[in-house]
């Protein structure tokens, strides 16, 4: 997020678009409701489904899923070729690339765009004019965003609006993506991707590479940069990546077409699978390690907002179950490369001294405060808003974008749109979440969200099992009626394993981002026997 | 500003402070009870009263906003009296069931009636049965209990947005109700502000004494807003979840997994050892054998075909300390890039 969370109350205007935040993101959702209840914000929500947000929405636009950059596009050609809201100033001084990106815009009439979408050409009108009018304000999205093989333009056009408006490097603006696991920030801070070292530091980066290999006394570091998850199962079903070790993750019910991460799986010569419970991706394990929870071990996780923060041992390890640095440390070492740390601490010690983002941020600084990034140094405040008085990179960049549909769109055979996500009381897959009766007797099982157009047009009453079918897999699911999906789309949560609804989505990427289409396949329905 | 005294003392407050936060800034302590830092004042409790010389009738001290060249006196006899007054009134409904209540030793009533020494309460009302059904299954309401204060209604309204409860009824017979069980989240945020045992969380009933409970800050492992929360520990099991008042970006809030979702910790399918496959089976392990097989597999497969036909997934739910040591385990001692996570899914 380029903005603290509870900025978002400083914003006269919030859009919040492809992010159900009261389900996902409850608290970050408290600050949305009050900045509306209280303190008159105007919200704008643009999303298929009927989310909790539209009963707070000054204006809610249904777009078709898959259509967002289309939705936007349509926004900034009212407010820039209808209206002349821009801030011309702002766009002048500190962005590039304007004129190209103007005139990309033009085609984007509401008219155009309202075929698109299926939004109405005054509700654009309406929405446009607030947003633009409105300063600041804050754009809010999530994986409704990047879960689209147009993930990374969705989210490039969203930059787009917000620098034709003024609202970035401001209090109360910004474009804020919500990141939904507690501490994805962080894994992509600390080099957990085939890309980059800690601190989104680049591994082509000859100086680079030498710095971390002096660090670690080795002579030196592979420069290729490596697979990204959503390569790595069709690498292991061609039969060029033979071991993988999966530490804390559960892809067999996570990732996209299961039926195929399946087969990959089951071509590895070895896999090891490390976590707290025996997942439906451990079982196919040929070695499991117990990790431990988030209560048995020290460390610090970094939030949606940039902040690093302490998470403290409360318990012992149940059983033989080891802190996961523990276990990497002894596997290194087996491996002949002695890894040894005193404590989390030694770790993060080592870690900051590499990753110039981190340098400030140490143990004694966190007992008392958090801390967000950017801190190079220990005197370093932090910066909880990206892009004050300039952009990171020098000056902000217009990108013309054009809009793609989906990979795979409704046609006579799967006539459906199907969009998957999480539920309130539900996290992931489920490993955490499903254990123990609160949360279960809450969402007891998996439910598919039907419209009751839909629904009579099936023959399918609440409550009955559907049959629900894509080109990859199919599941019986049982059938709650809501107008929360728009006719014609139909909704299923991915936390269930017993009845994965991966199986069926697409695993059709974005090229830039990786990130599989989630947000919209094709399937059919049908009443189940 | 604002100049007023309050028992005599000169404070300086801006133009709309209440008397209460008036104060507080000046050290002086005024018991409250339905009062609570992150909601706006609800005035229902009178245990606030102080006197305004000139004007005689007591009021408020949390809703009544100061004025310029007031003296406030936070206590006299007659203040004293109408505290007690109202904490009698309270106790003519709420049940001395502290050695059963799981709030006992932290119930904000109990410390007040300690505080002002009450040991018997001469009123008596007609107890009416009353229905304890409440929004969600995860949390036990107990109307007689229920002191009236609001905070739960106001915080579901204030805090979430939400409004899923309301005070229904008359007199003795008043009670929490839900007004709308859909739009209920079992958040919980009414249970984290009940200053009494009124509201109890189910899943921890009667499992600890909160004087028996150790309870360590920590961050939330669900979603990536961060919320710090306090682990409640006792015999090495985490036995509940509780946060403190304004702390973290979750200003003491939290959600339905956050404030619930902790059963997993003790959950019995836990891996407790490592786990080696034999014909299709898992079989125990030792750490040594465990750790000395993999390497040695690991080694196989890198000598036969390269470090990169080796791929690592961090973890997401990991610590930013153990992500940082599998990307290195994985680009020095692996040798290869092949590391990512579950960002994309």
């Amino acid at each position: 997020m380029t903005n603290p969370i509870k900025d978002v109350l400083k914003a006269k205007a919030i859009l919040a678009i492809g992010t159900n935040t009261t389900e996902n993101h409850p608290i970050f959702a408290n600050y949305v409701k009050e900045a509306v209840l209280k303190r008159g914000a105007k919200l704008i929500v643009a999303d298929p489904r009927r989310i909790g947000l539209v009963d707070y929405a000054a204006i809610w636009l249904r777009h078709r899923p898959g259509t967002d950059v289309a939705l936007i596009n349509g926004l900034m050609h009212i407010i820039l070729h209808k209206k002349a809201l821009h801030k011309k100033e702002h766009i002048e001084t500190c962005t590039v690339g304007f004129e190209e990106f103007a005139a990309n815009l033009e085609k984007y009439t509401p008219e155009y765009v309202s075929k698109i979408t299926g939004v109405s050409v005054e509700d654009l009108e309406a929405a446009a004019v607030i947003y633009a009018e409105s300063s600041p304000a804050s754009i809010l999205y999530a994986m409704g965003i990047t879960q689209h093989t147009s993930g990374t333009d969705n989210v490039k056009t969203l930059g787009n609006l917000a620098m034709l408006c003024g609202n970035i490097g401001v209090v109360g603006g910004g474009v804020n993506p919500l990141r939904g696991q507690n501490n994805v920030q962080g894994a992509c801070d600390l080099g957990a991707l085939p890309n980059v070292f800690t601190g989104y530091q680049k591994v082509a980066d000859e100086e680079v590479r030498q710095k971390f290999a002096k660090a670690w006394g080795l002579e030196e570091l592979s420069a290729v940069p490596g697979l990204q998850v959503t390569q790595m199962f069709p690498a292991a079903e061609e039969g060029t990546l033979k071991g993988m070790y999966i530490m804390g993750e559960n892809p067999l019910v996570s990732d996209p077409d299961l039926h195929h991460i399946e087969k990959a799986v089951k071509k590895l010569d070895f896999m090891v699978v490390q976590d707290i419970f025996l997942t439906e991706t451990a079982q196919l394990a040929d070695v499991v390690l117990p990790g431990v929870s988030f209560a048995e071990k020290d460390g610090t996780f970094s939030n949606s907002e940039r902040k690093v923060q302490r998470v403290r041992k409360a318990i012992e390890p149940v059983g033989e179950a080891r802190e996961d640095g523990w276990i990497i440390c002894q596997l290194a070492t087996a491996m002949g490369y002695s890894m040894e740390y005193v404590d989390s601490r030694t770790v993060m010690d080592e870690l900051r001294k590499l990753t110039p983002s981190y340098a400030g941020i140490s143990y004694e600084r966190l007992e008392k405060k958090a801390i967000a990034w950017p801190c190079p140094t220990e005197d370093h405040p932090g910066t909880p808003i990206l892009h004050v008085g300039e952009y990171a990179c020098g000056k902000g960049v217009f990108f013309p974008i054009e809009f793609r549909p989906p990979a795979e769109n409704p046609d006579a055979e799967y006539p459906f749109i199907l969009s998957t996500g999480r539920v309130l009381q539900h996290f992931h897959t489920g490993t955490m979440t499903r254990k123990g009766e609160g949360l279960s007797q809450l969402y007891p099982e998996p439910l598919a969200e039907v419209n009751p157009a839909d629904a009579e047009k099936l023959g399918v009453e609440d409550g009955d099992f559907v049959n629900i079918a894509s080109r990859r897999g199919n599941i019986k699911v049982k059938a709650w009626l809501t107008d929360r999906p728009a006719p014609g789309v139909v909704f299923v949560p991915f936390h269930f394993g017993e009845t994965a609804v991966n199986q069926l989505t697409n695993a059709a990427l974005c090229p830039d981002s990786g990130i599989p289409e989630y947000k919209v396949c094709a399937v059919k329905v049908e009443k189940a026997s | 500003m604002v100049t007023l005294t309050i028992d005599g003392k000169e404070v300086k407050v801006p133009q709309g402070t209440t008397i209460l936060a008036a104060a507080r800034t000046a050290g002086i302590r005024i018991p409250t009870l339905c009062y609570h830092g992150r909601l706006d004042p609800i005035g229902s409790c009178r245990m606030c009263v102080v006197e305004i010389e000139g004007i005689a009738h007591p009021m408020a001290a949390c809703t009544t906003p100061v004025e310029e060249g007031i003296a406030v006196i936070s206590n006299s006899d007659r203040i004293q009296r109408i505290r007690e007054d109202s904490l009698k009134l309270i106790l003519v409904n709420h049940p001395l069931d502290c050695p059963i209540c799981d709030k006992g030793g932290e119930c904000l009533l109990q410390d007040l009636v300690y505080e002002f020494g009450i040991d018997k309460v001469e009123y008596q009302a007609p107890k009416p049965a009353r229905e304890s059904l409440y929004a969600t299954p995860l949390i036990r309401y107990w109307p007689d209990r229920c002191v009236m204060c609001l905070r739960c209604v106001t915080a579901c309204r204030e805090i979430k947005g939400i409004g899923a409860i309301e005070i229904k009824g008359e007199g003795y017979g008043s009670q929490v109700v839900v007004i709308d069980a859909e739009k209920c989240q079992s958040c919980g945020e009414c249970l984290s502000v009940c200053p009494t045992g009124a509201l109890t969380e189910n899943l921890s009933r009667f499992k600890g004494r909160p004087w028996l409970v150790e309870r360590v800050p920590t961050t939330c492992t669900y979603c990536g807003c961060g919320c710090q929360l306090e682990l409640n520990v006792q015999n090495n099991r985490v036995i509940g979840v509780t946060t403190q008042e304004g702390k973290g970006v979750n200003l003491g809030s939290l959600c339905v997994k956050g404030r619930f979702g902790y059963e997993f910790i003790g959950s019995d399918e836990r891996l407790t050892t490592p786990l080696i496959k034999k014909d299709g089976e898992f079989k125990e392990a030792s750490w040594e054998e465990a750790l000395t097989l993999v390497a040695e597999r690991f080694g196989a497969i890198k000598e036969e075909f390269g470090p990169d036909a080796i791929g690592g997934l961090s973890s997401a739910r990991c610590t930013n300390e153990e992500n940082y040591l599998f990307q290195k385990f994985m680009r020095g001692v692996i040798g290869t890039n092949n590391v990512d996570h579950c960002a994309r899914l």
